[in-house]
């Protein structure tokens, strides 16, 4: 793919986002956390700085109020943001690589390959993945780098089943076949005719995996099991826990962090079904056939079966 | 009789897997947990007391292909070590306490959920855009961004703090001693609803999805619309026609729901103090308590095979078409 190639793709999507409503609250929610993970560090101050009286609720000077060590909470959820989005972003792409790697041959080999490979995702489905997590990690020196490793570890098995069964839908298609019959080498129609086709998926897992990070490490994290001196999300949950913040009533000192969470993977979710929207053929002709519809001051009525009535 | 033995197969392969890595993750991670095991006991065991120790835990400088058939022998006979928190108890010993209570916690819940969500599918997907199908998806899709232990918190917040509906913690009260009466029953179950209620809440969207999806495209097959014509009662064309078939794709998740909530009820453990198997995993890591963790992790996962392989043969018994291709 040429320069002008990728250009032009991205240039495609971003359009697509503008014109699609979910997709675009979507992406100016994740911009915004985006933004804050990368430059908020620089303006929020040293969240370790112990700054006041612990468990002080919100006031003019400390706005989200301050944790049992007596920090400022606010600063740790800013500094936070950019530690956990990292995590998040990067176990998710890396999932879905190694998800794509798995899957893809074994739907494309077949044959023992195939039944290898499904009997190596399986196996990692089945087992408890949290559980195992736990386990994993509490041998390893804890840091951000562990949890990525964790959750990578427990985490790629769903992507190689979906992509597994893409791909051997994609085998039976036409255009494959065509390449097949003409010789096309195995390398190159893997690259240019069954992986194009399966973008929109790629991404849509990719954004579906992200979210599955972020909450896999959040929880991690609340259970004790990242570096608990240094300031992520889950961090701030597990010393709020640990300094008995319920008992306490200190409602400051954990809501904020978890709507946060919440946040991210709502405008994540959000993004992913505009994708869905765009990039699904039959939801395109659904809007193409409501927006003619309408032009000629009509309403889709339930018998057109290729358009779906949703009220 | 072969799908049944096939899936079997898969479940022994698992769980060999676990216990593979069972036996290999100590052995091959930095950072050697048989010292950190005995730094622990340092100056208070004469050394012959920690070499006997040592084998105990089987850390031998036997070679590893040998070590790991031991381990192998000592798990089949239900052996799991000794726990070094809870010294001197056998491992399978403290995991007995726990086990009870996250099966409690874990099947109360699991089943709750399954049985109110397709429920709720049947009645959303039988009154379409009704309140039922407008609201409560999207409600439940939006509950479900939260990180599950934080609703959790916050439902402890609310309604065990400030309300103070609901106990803080534990599965029974301290002043109370367990025993088969009715005032301890009720106390348990108060303890129990907020644990119970946070799982439902984020799993009982998934179900309600699944089974309404499923039974739409029931709804418009044949055999229901001739249910319909002839006159049959409408409930009875809900659920004995049209729910009954589209249950099926609800029981297969039904498998994989049980070990995601056997192994996400560590969360709830740890929220609410449950005494539970994740509530002692967890003490177990802190404590680098490597034997208990190990053995947690292995009956966590044995349940979770073993709830799988029970789906399937249910499995098996509610759809006849599986039967029949399979024989």
């Amino acid at each position: 793919m040429s320069d002008s190639n990728v250009a032009s793709g991205i240039t495609a999507w971003v359009d697509a986002i503008r014109r699609d409503r979910k997709a675009s609250i979507g992406a100016v929610l994740l911009a915004l956390f985006v933004i804050v993970g990368v430059f908020g560090p620089l303006f929020a101050g040293d969240p370790q700085a112990l700054v006041g009286i612990p468990l002080q609720p919100p006031s003019a000077a400390h706005w989200l109020g301050t944790n049992g060590q007596g920090q400022d909470v606010l600063a740790q959820l800013v500094v936070g943001t950019r530690v956990s989005l990292a995590i998040g972003f990067g176990v998710g792409i890396m999932v879905v690589l190694i998800g794509a790697l798995v899957g893809v041959m074994a739907g494309y080999f077949g044959g023992r390959v195939d039944g290898l490979l499904s009997v190596l995702f399986n196996v990692f489905l089945v087992l408890p993945g949290l559980p195992l997590a736990i386990v994993i990690a509490a041998y390893l020196p804890s840091g951000p780098l562990t949890l990525a490793l964790v959750l990578v570890v427990t985490g790629w098995a769903w992507n190689a089943r979906v992509l597994r069964a893409q791909t051997l839908a994609l085998r039976q298609r036409d255009f494959v076949a065509a390449a097949i019959v003409s010789g096309e080498s195995k390398r190159r129609i893997l690259v240019s005719e069954i992986l194009p086709n399966m973008m929109s998926l790629l991404v849509a897992q990719v954004i579906g995996s992200t979210v599955y990070a972020i909450g896999a490490q959040v929880g991690l994290e609340f259970l004790g099991l990242g570096d608990v001196s240094a300031v992520t999300w889950g961090t701030n949950l597990y010393w709020a826990q640990n300094d008995s913040a319920i008992l306490t009533g200190a409602w400051w000192t954990f809501a904020p962090t978890g709507l946060c969470v919440a946040l991210v993977g709502f405008g994540l979710t959000m993004l992913n079904s505009g994708f869905d929207e765009i990039t699904n053929p039959r939801l395109q002709l659904e809007r193409a056939w409501r927006a003619h519809l309408g032009a000629a001051g009509q309403k889709a009525g339930r018998s057109t079966p290729v358009v779906v009535d949703r009220g | 009789m072969r799908y049944i033995l096939r899936r079997f197969g898969f479940y022994v392969l698992a769980a060999w897997v676990a216990l593979t890595m069972n036996f290999f993750l100590p052995r091959l991670m930095p950072g050697d947990p048989a010292t950190a095991l005995f730094a622990r006991f340092k100056g208070r065991l004469s050394p012959e007391a920690m070499q006997g120790l040592r084998e105990a835990f089987g850390f031998t400088h036997e070679p590893l292909l040998k070590q790991y058939i031991t381990y192998l022998g000592h798990v089949l006979k239900g052996d799991l070590g000794i726990s070094v928190a809870y010294f001197p108890s056998p491992v399978m010993k403290v995991i007995g306490t726990g086990f009870v209570w996250t099966l409690f916690l874990a099947g109360s819940a699991v089943v709750l959920s399954f049985a109110i969500g397709t429920l709720l599918g049947v009645a959303a997907a039988w009154w379409r855009r009704g309140w039922v199908d407008t609201w409560l998806p999207s409600a439940l899709v939006f509950v479900g961004a939260f990180p599950y232990f934080w609703l959790a918190m916050v439902a402890l917040y609310v309604f065990g703090f400030t309300l103070g509906w609901f106990p803080l913690g534990h599965a029974y009260s301290d002043d109370i001693t367990p025993s088969w009466s009715f005032g301890f029953a009720i106390d348990v179950l108060r303890h129990a609803v907020l644990p119970v209620g946070t799982v439902i809440l984020v799993t009982l969207g998934g179900w309600l999805l699944s089974m309404r999806n499923s039974m739409i495209a029931v709804l418009g097959s044949d055999y229901v619309n001739l249910a319909r014509a002839k006159g049959l009662p409408p409930a009875r064309v809900a659920l004995r026609y049209a729910a009954r078939n589209a249950l099926l794709p609800s029981v297969t998740g039904f498998g994989m729901a049980l070990g995601f909530v056997l192994g996400g009820s560590l969360l709830t453990e740890i929220v609410f103090s449950y005494p539970g198997q994740g509530y002692l995993l967890v003490q177990a890591v802190r404590n680098q308590d490597y034997a208990l963790m190990q053995g947690i992790f292995l009956v966590i996962t044995l349940a979770v095979l073993g709830a799988n392989l029970c789906v399937d043969i249910f499995y098996l018994w509610l759809d006849p078409r599986t039967r029949e291709s399979r024989s």
